[in-house]
Parts: C-alpha cells; structure tokens; sequence
C-alpha cells in the first residue's frame, strides 16, 4: 500500500508526537547469561550451544553474576532506583528464535527502575538544549537466536519456505532499557530520539559492559510512536518500528512515521497498533505483524531461578564505579584540552567526543585529533551516509598518522591519501605508507638537486628571492613538491629554497 | 478437577517428542491424574494471606562465575532436530516476516 506521507511541518501543526524508547544492549561478558557458553561474535553455527540454552529436558540455568553486576551498574548511571529483591520470568511465546518456547526475562520486577537521563540536543544558537527523558526500566533478558529465512516465497500455501535457526546468539545477556512517554519535545522529537540513544550508547561504552556497535547488533533501538491532536495532552495508538540500527536511522524513522501517522489520521482513519520493519536503504518503515496478535506472554515466575536481591552494600559499592557524570566529564575535557565552546560543541554535536578522546590519548594532539575527525573524516562519513565512528577507521589509526605528520614523514596530502588506504581496509597506517610509496622523501640530495632543477627554470623568480621577497618562494615550493609528486616536505624545501638563494 | 484422559498424554506425549507405547499411556494416564488432583488440593488450603510462591527454596543470589564451560559440538546439538541445513536447525516457516 502506497502510505500519504505530510510533510513534517504540517505534522507539527496539527499533532504533538510521543515517542518510547526500548534500547537492547548485548553485554560483553565472557559466557551467557544463564549458562557457560562463549558470547563470540561471528562464530560457526551452532558451535556456541549447550543443554541450557537450547532447552533440552533436565537443563537448569543458573545466573551470571557478572550480568547482574553490568545491570546494576547500568541502573545506577541511569539516576535509577535498584530494585531489593526481584525474580526472572519466562516469557513464553512460540516463535523458533529461541528452543526453549519461551524467552528468560523480567516481567514486573525490573533490577532498575524509575530513572532518568538528561539529554542534550542540539540548537542552532548556544550550547545545545537540555531535555530530560525519563526511564520506566532497566530490566535483564536473554537475547534470542537468529533465523536465517530460506526458500521459495512464490504465494503457494504449502511453498518450500523455512528458516535455518542459529543458537549461538540465544542466551547472550541482554539489558533491556524501556523510557516512559516522552512528550512535549515537538519538532526536536527525531533529534531528542536521536540524542538519547548516542548519549546512551556513549554510557554503556564508557560503562564498559558491551562492545555498543550498533551496526552488530549489540545495541538495538525500537522506537515507538504516537501522535495527539495538538494541544489535546492525551496519548494517540501508537506503532513500533524495529530494527532500527544507526543513530542516523532513529532520527529518521521518527520522522517517518510522525509523517506517516499523520496522513492516515488526516484521512480520518486510524492508526494501527502493530510492529513495524525499518528498512535501512529505502528510509521506510513497512507493516510487520499486529501487535495484539502476540501481546499474550503468559508471564510467569521463573521456577528454575532464585530471586536477585543486591545487597544495599553490594549496590553502594557498584556506585563507586561509575564513570564521571557526562557533563561533568565534558567540562574537564575542554579545560584540559583548551577547546572554544564552539569547538566543543561541534565535537559533541558531531557525535565525535569518545573518538577524539581516543585519539588524543593514542597520541595526538587534541587540535590535530579534533581536525581529522571534524573535517576530513566527518567529510567522508557524510558521503558514505554514516557516523564518524562507523567509517571502520580507529582512533589508533588516525592517531598514528598524525605522529606520522608530526615526525615529518608524511604531509597533510599524503596523511589525506593513508586515510584513503585506511578507508579501503588496505591495513595499518605503516603497511600502507609502504604499500603506496607515500613517505617524504628524506634524501637531502634529491631534494636539493629539485630545489636547483626549481630555481634554475624559474630565475625571475629565483631573482625577486635574492632581493629579499620572500613571498615568492612559493612558487618554487611547488615547483619542487610537483618534481617530488607531493613526497616532501614542503617547510624543508622552503629552508633549502632560502639557503641556496641568501 | 477432571481426569486427564489418555488422548491428552497421548497429545502432550508427541508434542515432547517422547515416546510412548500403548501400554505405558495405559499406565501414565491414571498416574497424572492423581498427581494433578494432589496439586489441586493445594488451592484449597492457601488463604488470600498467602503469597504465591515461585521457589521452593528460600534462596537468593545464586550467581556463576562469568566462565567459559565446554559446548555441544555442532554435530550433537543438531542431533535431535528434525531437519538440518547448513548446521541449523531447519524448521517450517511460522510468519511470513523478516526476524
């Protein structure tokens, strides 16, 4: 079906949206939530499976204390309360992702609840505005196994089609972060969605409970959506839309469907409650399966489980390992870094402040760190379509070629052309200077016997130097950086240039 | 409570995939019957004071060390399942949607 779609300021005008935020993290624990199988990314199929976590008859799961653990700590960075006691409920649903007909999670007992994060969006002018989102819970799950579908699709009712299912993913600790209604943020509704998941997925890194790559998998956004008449304070049937794996795609499928619910209601009908697919290159959400359908999970207590109750000093003692408050954080890194507000601000709103911090303390500079990832490589992430951080370029990378510069090996030209090479996955920084003959020249003697090549087809020039115009030497540092093919550095061409002709 | 009659084990048998013979559902029926009755009495004795209970034990915090334990192998975790490709388990589609 063809969807009317109105344009998003006409949206505004007519509607207040209201979103809820369900965030999945995978944590990075060694073994499973519930059993000792590895949590490797990318393994054989079915080669990271036991008993437990496929369900056979006599199994019995018991908790990774280690899961509890990264729960509390994402609780508490959440400003949440951490429940005394609370039980693991089976969510039993019929669906082959996971063997055991039911999933392991938490129903109305969460580990954290009651929360909140502040979230800073950016404005035009000043600093960017604050806007608090409220968490209902933090709860913990285990994530389910992946189905690869196969086969013909060709409209017959007894077609071929079936799935291959995985296990090695079923299991995997999960943390699942659910917010309240957020309401009254209008126009800046995809940018606050937006913002959430990046600051979220900047605490969770610098938790440091999971690898947080989005484009794995290891952190996972739904978004739901509502609209109301303007003005009207009630909350409107709203839709989920999941699968929505980049920071760029939460601010897009928010967009997309307050556009989308927006047309259905203006032609007086009504929305839907049901699931809905993102498709990531056609920037378009499509009709999954209706959510009442499903809704009926028969939650009940775990039986094979005890109830997890944190000790107060247990959880205390959690607390001291917070990292810094972010905004405090913020703050201490543009006083040791000597950054303008404008500065900072771009670095933040770029979503570049953990990858330029990593840079620095691999070894640049935080000017040299804040250029490449402001200019030449949010360049390249704007072409591609992606965040700075997805370009598959490390901070240890540009780093690296930053030393490069700044031993004089290699000029702003040639580190642009490593970049090139890093971007093509042809290695590290080092192996691609060699592969590409891109080092400065360093030979004194070829370089001098360029500078004289220069200054003897250029003597006008080489005479105006004489008398002491030194502006003119310019044109002879290109003539000699071309004879070199860019390879050399052009501050010690300049010193020879001045030498040979004073 | 009703009786569980032999169709229903018969049922649930193959729903398990365990199989039973004619004379062992002969046996098994009357015998779940009477476990299920034993439950059953129970709701005639816990008065609205008492909580439903989830645990037998009065157990908390029992948590594993976050260690590697061994695996099934590829070839024993798929050894059960009815169909196998490209070592998965190959099961009949159930929802015409992308998981």
């Amino acid at each position: 079906m063809t969807e009317t779609l109105v344009a998003f300021d006409d949206v505004l005008a007519s509607y207040d949206p209201a979103m809820g935020l369900e965030v999945h993290v995978e944590l990075n624990t060694r073994s499973k939530m519930f059993c000792g199988c590895p949590t490797e990314f990318g393994a054989e199929p079915n080669t990271q499976v036991c008993p437990t976590c496929l369900g056979l008859p006599g199994a019995m799961p018991v908790v990774n204390g280690k899961a509890v653990e990264a729960a509390i700590r994402i609780g508490l960075a959440l400003n949440c309360e951490i429940a005394e006691w609370c039980r693991f409920a089976r969510k039993n649903y019929f669906y082959p992702d996971m063997p055991k007909n039911f999933q392991t999670s938490q129903y109305d007992e969460p580990i954290a609840f009651e929360g909140y994060m502040d979230v800073t969006v950016p404005t035009e002018e000043g600093d960017g505005e604050t806007f608090r989102v409220e968490i209902e819970r933090a709860h913990m799950e285990e994530d389910t196994g992946k189905s690869l579908h196969v086969g013909g699709a060709t409209g017959r009712i007894h077609g071929a089609d079936h799935s291959l299912v995985d296990y090695n993913r079923a299991g995997i600790p999960l943390i699942e972060i659910v917010t309240k209604p957020i309401v009254g943020a209008g126009e800046k509704a995809p940018l606050v969605a937006r913002a959430y998941v990046a600051q979220l997925r900047d605490l969770i890194i610098a938790l440091g409970v999971s690898d947080a790559r989005m484009d794995q998998g290891s952190i996972r956004a739904d978004v739901n959506l509502s609209l109301s008449p303007k003005g009207s304070g009630t909350l409107g049937t709203r839709t989920e839309t999941k699968n929505v794996n980049s920071l760029r795609s939460v601010e897009r499928a928010v967009r997309y469907e307050m556009s989308r619910h927006a047309g259905v209601l203006d032609a007086g009908r009504s929305i839907l409650q049901e699931t809905r697919h993102w498709h990531e290159d056609t920037g378009v959400t499509t009709s999954g399966r209706e959510k009442s359908d499903a809704e009926d999970y028969r939650y009940f207590p775990e039986p094979d489980l005890v109830p997890v109750a944190p000790t107060r000093a247990w959880v205390e003692e959690l607390r001291t390992t917070l990292p810094e408050n972010p905004t405090q954080k913020r703050a201490r890194l543009q006083a040791e870094w000597g950054f303008s507000d404008l500065e900072m601000r771009d670095t933040v709103g770029a979503g570049a402040l953990l990858i330029v911090e990593e840079t620095i303390s691999a070894g640049a500079s935080p000017q040299a760190a804040r250029k490449w990832w402001l200019g030449e490589m949010a360049r390249r992430a704007n072409e591609a379509g992606v965040e700075v951080g997805e370009l598959g370029v490390t901070p240890v990378d540009v780093a690296r070629v930053q030393v490069l510069v700044d031993e004089g090996k290699l000029n702003d030209k040639l580190a642009r052309q490593v970049l090139d090479g890093l971007l093509a996955g042809e290695g590290s920084p080092d192996e691609i200077v060699a592969a590409r003959g891109l080092a400065i020249v360093s030979d004194e003697g070829a370089l001098s016997a360029a500078v004289d090549n220069a200054i003897a087809a250029n003597p006008d020039v080489a005479d105006k130097i004489r008398d002491g115009k030194v502006a003119a030497a310019g044109a002879l540092i290109g003539a000699v950086m071309k004879e070199m093919r860019g390879q050399a550095d052009a501050a010690r061409v300049r010193e020879l240039i001045l030498e040979k002709l004073n | 409570m009703p009786e569980i009659t032999r169709d229903e084990v018969a049922h649930l048998a193959n729903l398990a995939r365990i199989d039973l013979s004619d004379a062992e559902l002969d046996q098994l029926a009357p015998q779940l019957s009477v476990i299920l009755e034993s439950v059953a009495s129970i709701s005639g004795v816990a008065g609205d004071d008492v909580p439903p209970t989830s645990h037998a034990l009065p157990l908390t915090n029992v948590f594993r060390e976050d260690v590697n334990t061994p695996c099934l192998t590829p070839e024993q975790a798929l050894a059960g399942a009815p169909a196998v490709d490209q070592q998965r388990f190959s099961v009949p589609r159930i929802l015409g949607e992308e998981a």
